[in-house]
Parts: C-alpha cells; structure tokens; sequence
C-alpha cells in the first residue's frame, strides 16, 4: 500500500464515491424488490447520518453501539461514527438485556442504534442501568410511534438534521474525516467468549485495512464481487467480509430481508464471495438431502449417481489435476444435470471464493462441495487477529487443514503445542482489561491464539482444538474433545455433542439430536413423536445414534494418537442446547465446562455404569422467562473397536469387538424419559 | 401510551332480529360499533356470533331490525356491496385460495380496488401497468406488516394453519377496509400464533386506524386486546361495555358457568 492510500474507511468511502460514484455499493431487499444505493449516495447518507450525530452532541473518541440485523443504515452508522472520529461497537441482535448491559457498561456508550422495536424494547430494560446512555436512535419505526421517551431519535430524524447541519457547515464532514489517520481505533468488537465475561477487543484502522487488503490480493477480488451480508455484525468475520473489505476494494454489500429469508436472497443474489460457518454449509446439505428424499425415483437415482461421480472426479478437477477424457465428459453432463441446477438453487452458482471457518469441517461436507466444483476454502483467524492467519491456496486445499500464513503473517507453535502469531491486524488491546491484554499480546509481539496446532508436511496449520480442552485421559493418552465432538456432529442426526474425559478413565458424551433430520427420519418410518424431548428419548433413535457412535469409534480406532478415546457410553439430552441458557457462545461454540457444571448429576450417571441419568434444570424462553425443566435420560453403552493394528496374518481390517466395559455393552438400556416443563413466570 | 381516539359509532345495528325456520337465531340485537375501537363479540357456542357477523357484512338479512353504516341506513345488500363500501372479513374456516401463493391471495384482496377492466389488465400497458404496480407495492407493505417474506410465494395450501390465518388476515387488509371482522383470528392455534395474532390486530388497529370487530373464545386474548366486549347468549344481548365492567357481571358469569342453584 502507498503512503498516499486512504488509511481509514470514511476515506475510502471518499475515495470510491469519487472514482465509481454510480456503482451500487449496497443493496437491501425492500417490499419484495432489491433497493441499491451507490457508491455516491452512500457517501450522501453517511455524511447525513454524521452530521446528524454531531449535531445531537456526539465527539470524537464517544462509542456509539449498533444492534440489530445487517440493513445498510446500520453499516452507514459505522461509516459515520468512524468518519466523526468515534468507535462504533456492535452488539449480538439476539443478546439478552443483561449480556447487552455489560457491554454498554463496559464501553462507555453514549448514543446506541437500533435496528427496531425489539430491540428499543431491550434497550429501554437497561437504560436504567447504564447511565451513560443518553440517546437511542431506531431505523424501523413500526410500533413504536407510542413510545414517548425523549431520548428515543428517529434515524431518519437524525439525518434531517444533519442535512440541515451539513447545509450550514458544508466542509465540515470532509474537514471531520481528514482528522483521523490509520493508527485510530477503528472498532471495538465484544467477543462471545468461550469463557467468563465479554472482552472487547480493539482493532485500529491500520489492523483491518491492511489484512483486509492482503486477503484481497490473495484471492484477486475486485469491485465486481457480490456479497450477501447475513452474519452477525458483531462478530469480526462479517464485519470484514460485508464492510471492511467491500471498503478497501469497493465492491457490493447486499442486506436480505429478514433473517428468516437468507436462502431465497441468496439464490436471487448469486454472490460471488461467500461465507459461512461449518453449520450453515451443513444445513444446506441436510435440507438438499431431505428434499431429495421427497423426489421421485428417477431424479434420486440421477442424484445419488452423478454425486458419486463428482466425489470421485470432482475434487481433481476443480485442482486442475488429470482426468480421463470418459470421466471429464462425465463430470460435464452432471454439471448440467444435477451440480448446475442444484448451485443455481443454493445461490452458490457464481462463487469464485467461499470462505468456512470458526469450527473444523467435517470432510465429507467439505469435499461434497467442492466436488460440486464451488471453491470452498478454509481459515484460520479470530478476532485479534482482524481474521486472516491462514488461508489455503486454490489448488492446495485440503479438508483438514488451514492453510499456509498469509503475507505479513507470522506463526510459530510454542512447545506446548500452542499457535502464536504476529501480524499487521494484531489487536492493540482490549478495552480496559490491561491484564488480559499482557496475558495475550506478550510484551515479545507474539499473541498466544490459546489454540493447539501444528504444520502438517505441506507448511499447513492444523488445528485441533483449544489449547486448554486439551486433556489427558487416566491412563495418559490424548484427549482432545473438540477433535471428537466434531466428528459426531459431522452426522447429520447430531446437532450437537459434548464429551468429557479429562483426568476420566474412558470418554463419555451427550448428544442433541437434530430435530429436522431425526424429525423427517421418524416420520419416514411412521415413528409418532410428541415434541423434541419425545423423541430425543426414543429406543429407535438411540438406536441411530449408537451406529453413528459406533461408526465414530471404528474411525478413531485407525488413528493411534486418538484410538484410546473411543467413546463408550453416551445419553441424548432432552433438550436443546442454548446459547439464551449459557450453554452454547453467540457463535454457537458449545461452552464445556458450564454444561458440565450444569448437567453434573448426567455426567456422573455416565461415569457411575448406571442405566438412567435424572436431572432437573432451568431454561430460559426467548422472551426471558424462565422455567424447569426434568427429566429422565437413558444411557447407552457402545461397543469400542480395536486399534488398527499393523496387519500380521489377515489383510482383513481388524474385527470388531463387542462390549469391552460393562459387559452389556450395545444391548438396550430401558428408561422412558419423564420429561416435563413448568413455566415460571 | 396516548389516550386512543375512539370516535362516533361507524356501524350502529338496530334490533336485529333473524330466525332459520323455527330457530332464532338474533333476538333483536342493537349494538353499535365506534370508529377506532376494538370491539369483542363473545358468547357461549350457537349464541349468534357469527350470524351477527354475517348480518354486518350483508351476507344474511335480517327479518327485522335496521344497519347504520357511516349514518346511511342500508336495506338489502349483497356481501359485493358490504366489502367495496369498506367492510372486509375473515373466516372462521380458512377460505383461502389453497393453489395460489400467498402474493396472490393477497392481491386478490385488491380486486375491488382495480380500476380497469381485464381487457386492460391483459395488454399490461400504461396506466394498467401502473396501477398494477401500485397494487402490487400495497400488497408488498402488507406482507412485510405481517411479516410474511419467507412465504411470499409458497402456495397457502403448503402453509401451517397459523400462517394461512395470517394470509387471510392479509387479504383483508388489502382491501384498505374501513372495518375489519375478524371471525375466531386466533382459533386453533398454538400461544405463540396466538401472542403474535393479537400483535399484529393491535398493530392493524393502531397503524391503520382500523375499526375491528372480532369473535374470540379465548377469554385472555379478548380481556386484553379488546377496548369494549359484548357478549351474546342464545341470540339475545346479556352485556355490553369495557372488559373489566363485562367480566364480573353476574350474566355473564351465568352464561359462561351455568346458573347457580
């Protein structure tokens, strides 16, 4: 990058309304038609939106917080709070008021906007308790023309205002943004946190815009690439992909219309850069496959075969590898057949680079979709590091790795087996938490990721699990959960799984079915089932999973360094893990100590060889109210499988043993699950 | 929350009376709708709820007794006639067309409102190009009022009852009425259907300034939604006034839990 380079994002917005003032810039789907703004009117409504703030008192270096679901106001007020030389901070949509006062608290918020009644209604539950919020700005007024409190601002108000602002002070904005300069904070972004409180983490301009850049001359994105913004705005993967780098290469950023309508804007958008977590590309799937089950005959046998052609060719063409002209022709009439109409119906049609990250892919998933030739690529990053680490390079992708560093990027393993890093996008701190910024960013320039990993032969970082999950077993040998976890939930049944071991003479789990998946199979075979904790507690479903588990111990048993980790007994929870009860992060990262903190009488039941585990715990409903709720969870004991030992007589793969613990290992344990719920409210 | 403007009586029915062969069914009912209020119909089973509905929006006609609307005192009328003058409904059945998506049944809702005739409608050119749009912008405020995006174009057929109720409620929004009855909006559904029906007749009530009268057995709904209840008993009128007046007259009380001995 030149000196001479915009160096924060109010100048970039400067710079692209005056180099591509008619190119749209974003786009939001608005009463069943795609609105767009460009580049210039952009510019237009984030001068608007600033000068409005200003003249409602907002300074420099005040934090403005933003909630709500991705609507191109929102980014403005980023744009805007930035340009006035404030902090923007998001915050999760789907927060609870207590998790949403820390933060205010926390950050000092001054001026907040918000998306909608919802979260006014939020808002207004804390404002007691944050004194330092003064005003409340909203951009959907729908409902709310009753609520009279004077600190509630139109957002179209506030721009009136700063037209008229503007009107009087016309070099004002401009004069506001030339201030600021690279070194700035740019944003302070709150981290889920797998453990204990939120941290925010403060990134500069110079951070983002830098990494940003270098992942966009990596992948050789330009200003014609289209976005769908969908995630989170608080969360830092977003926040780059839908703003940062639409900033630094002026491309289009497109807001759905609800959260409830991604699929069909996606399919409309046709997005050429995309992203998405493990367990988005994974529902995909389980909503193709569902629907593939309701086709007819014919269709399903074209389905299944041409996918067992692209599993097979697939992967070595989108690699540029040699196929055979037979298998190439092939590959071309399930292009038009099936993998063509199937990406044009998933929106994924146009992509040139999709992104996953945040949780290890299961392979299958992974390689079903770039068989289907979509160039899906993972990462590696986190918020303190403005995201890009690694990326894998077109060609030299592989499902379990993350790739090479990227330029600039610096990465050694500690002798703990722990990532550290440096780079340009390494966070400056967090925001007034002097000890925990010490602890990560060490005084030597490395940041301790608090991941364990490796380099595979090809320089590729591997990464296993968290560097404090891993755990030995009584005996000694590796434990790694999330190495586990990942590949029960790589099942299509199995939302979610939790194991435990640690410092335990053998690993246990629980698992939460997928109700949609287990929900369509029951219904196939004529399984009635009342409600979610009905049929989590069904002897045919416990049946499906004990397969799956026993599928998974016959994978662990072929790799020596995780064989002794088979998993010899399980329950299916009769509910739900949730992020509203503290069980899963706002990313949906399931937080293992508080489940097992919570669920402590089922996991002793694990380990104690009885057939039923009982408890009783609180929930929280969507609206906040709490209830109880108990139940009665039967365990299941699971047949473990020999190491794969170096073959001696037999070339056969090794046999499989039957029950090794208990004796009764694989035969049905009875117990009905006495599941009810009484709401308190 | 400001004082809500209730204004003049919109609808005034004058001892109604009407009777299926020997059954009577509306034993001289008077009862009078107000501008912007939310009025409640309720009653045990076969207490003529649904026959006084059907009476407003011309779709029975009384043996006896007179209607009022907006101070014009009707004779005979046709259900046709009910609607353009501003009346919309929906049913305690769903009635709904099932093979068209929910934009459509939506616009179907419009229809009264379609200045050209089909002729013009099938050269889509100039001015039936422009309205069309115009209808098409208002059904597309309606969907996103009800929050509906998601179903915009999935046949109403495919659609779990809660939802086609709301699609129905759509349609009759559509056609901007002036009064909206609504017969059982909440029957059948589940509490949270039921949480989000009643925000959306509040929100109707509020944004649009629509007069609504409704039919609800849900007691809990009615008390809170409702500005004034009136409650029916065998075709006859037992009680009229503010829920809190209705909930502890001691008729009511007969009529919902028997007469004490």
């Amino acid at each position: 990058m030149t000196l001479s380079a915009p160096d924060t994002f109010p100048k970039l917005l400067l710079k692209h309304a005056r180099l591509r003032p008619d190119r749209p810039a974003n786009r939001e789907k608005d009463c069943g038609i795609w609105q767009s703004w460009t580049w210039a009117e952009v510019g237009a409504e984030v001068e608007a939106f600033g000068c409005g703030l200003f003249a409602m008192g907002f300074r420099r270096g005040d934090k403005l917080a933003i909630i709500g679901d991705n609507r191109p106001r929102l980014y403005w007020a980023i744009a805007a709070t930035q340009a006035l030389g404030g902090v923007p901070v998001p915050i999760y949509q789907d927060s609870i008021a207590e998790e949403m006062a820390f933060v205010f608290d926390h950050a000092e918020v001054r001026f907040a906007v918000a998306e909608d009644q919802e979260q006014v209604d939020k808002l207004l539950a804390i404002k007691e308790r944050c004194p330092r919020l003064e005003t409340v700005i909203f951009s959907d007024p729908r409902g709310l023309r009753h609520y009279d409190q004077p600190f509630l601002v139109n957002y179209a108000t506030v721009q009136q205002r700063g037209r008229e602002f503007a009107g009087d002070n016309r070099d004002f904005f401009r004069g506001e943004i030339a201030k600021g300069s690279g070194g700035d904070t740019a944003i302070i972004l709150y981290t889920s946190g797998t453990t204990g409180r939120p941290k925010g983490v403060v990134l500069s301009f110079d951070n983002i815009i830098v990494t940003a850049t270098n992942a966009i001359v990596f992948e050789g994105l330009t200003d014609r690439e289209e976005v769908l913004a969908y995630l989170p705005m608080a969360w830092i993967g977003e926040h780059i992909f839908s703003y940062a780098q639409a900033y630094c290469a002026g491309f289009c950023t497109s807001c759905p219309e609800s959260g409830a309508t991604v699929m069909l804007d996606l399919c409309e958008l046709g997005p050429t850069y995309f992203f998405a977590p493990p367990r988005i590309f994974e529902n995909i799937l389980t909503q193709v496959m569902i629907r593939m089950e309701d086709a007819g005959w014919a269709k399903r046998k074209l389905f299944h075969y041409f996918l067992r052609v692209a599993k097979r060719v697939g992967l070595p063409i989108l690699d540029r590898q040699s196929v055979s002209f037979v298998d190439r022709l092939l590959y071309w009439l399930g292009d038009v057949l099936v993998y063509g109409p199937l990406k044009n119906t998933l929106g994924l049609s146009r992509v040139r680079v999709a992104y996953t990250a945040g949780e290890a892919i299961g392979p299958d998933l992974f390689i079903f979709y770039r068989s289907l030739g979509i160039n899906l690529k993972q990462l590696y990053g986190m918020t303190e590091s403005s995201v890009f680490l690694c990326i894998q390079k077109d060609g030299e992708v592989k499902p379990d790795t993350a790739g090479p560093p990227i330029k600039g990027v610096d990465i050694r393993i500690a002798d703990d087996g722990e990532v550290l890093f440096k780079s340009p996008g390494a966070f400056q701190s967090y925001y007034r938490d002097p000890e925990a910024t010490v602890e990560t960013k060490r005084p030597d320039g490395w940041v301790h990721t608090g991941d364990s990993g490796f380099f595979d032969g090809d320089g590729q970082l591997k990464i296993i699990d968290r560097a404090k999950d891993v755990g030995r077993l009584e005996d000694g040998s590796l434990f790694a959960p999330k190495y586990l976890e990942n590949k029960l939930k790589f099942f299509s049944w199995i939302k979610e799984a939790v194991v435990f071991g640690d410092g335990r003479p053998f690993v246990a789990a629980f698992l939460n079915i997928d109700l949609e998946a287990v929900g369509d199979w029951a219904e196939r075979r004529g399984f009635a089932y009342a409600s979610y904790q009905d049929l989590a507690a069904q002897d045919t479903v416990y049946d499906l999973l004990q397969s799956c588990v026993e599928q998974v111990n016959r994978d662990l048993a072929a790799e020596p360094a995780v064989a002794a980790s088979q998993i010899r007994r399980f329950l299916v929870l009769h509910k739900e893990l949730d992020a509203d009860d503290g069980e899963l992060t706002r990313t949906r990262k399931v937080r293992r100590r508080i489940i097992a903190a919570r669920y402590q009488p089922l996991v002793e039941a694990l380990y104690s060889g009885r057939p039923t585990g009982r408890i009783e715990t609180e929930i929280t409903f969507e609206d906040g109210r709490k209830g109880r709720m108990r139940a009665e969870l039967a365990i299941r004991n699971v047949a473990t499988s020999l190491p794969a030992v170096e073959p001696v007589v037999s070339e056969k793969p090794p046999p499989q043993l039957s029950p090794v613990d208990t004796g009764e290992g694989g035969t049905r344990v009875s117990g009905r699950v006495g599941a009810d719920i009484g709401a308190s409210c | 929350m400001p004082e809500k403007r209730i204004g003049e009586p919109i609808l005034t029915a004058e001892q109604i009376s009407l009777a299926f062969g020997g059954i009577t069914a509306l034993n001289a009912i008077s009862l009078e709708i107000r501008r912007h209020e939310i009025l409640a119909m309720i009653g045990p089973n076969g207490a003529g709820k649904t026959s006084m509905l059907n009476v407003i929006n011309g779709f029975y006609h009384p043996q006896a007794g007179t209607i009022t609307w907006k101070g014009e005192t009707r004779g005979h009328m046709r259900p046709y006639h009910a609607a353009s003058q501003g009346i919309a409904r929906t049913f305690q059945n769903v009635a709904l067309f099932k093979g068209m998506t929910t934009l459509d049944n939506i616009m179907t809702g419009r229809l009264l409102r379609m200045r050209r005739n089909f002729l013009w409608q099938m050269v889509y050119f100039g001015p039936a190009e422009r309205e069309e749009l115009e209808h098409r912008a208002h059904a597309e405020r309606i969907i996103d009022f009800l929050e509906i995006q998601t179903i915009r174009k999935t046949p109403v057929g495919r659609l779990p009852y809660g939802l086609q109720k709301r699609v129905e409620l759509g349609r009759a929004l559509a056609m901007e009425p002036e009064l909206l009855l609504l017969d059982e909006p909440m029957a059948g559904m589940n509490v949270e259907e039921k949480e989000d029906m009643c925000r959306f007749i509040l929100d109707v009530n509020d944004e649009f300034g629509t007069t609504i009268a409704l039919i609800e057995h849900d007691m809990g709904v009615v008390m809170d939604i409702s500005d004034r209840v009136v409650v029916l008993d065998y075709g006859r009128k037992i009680a009229d006034g503010p829920p809190d007046e209705v909930r502890t007259s001691p008729e009511v009380i007969a009529a919902y839990l028997g007469e004490q001995r």
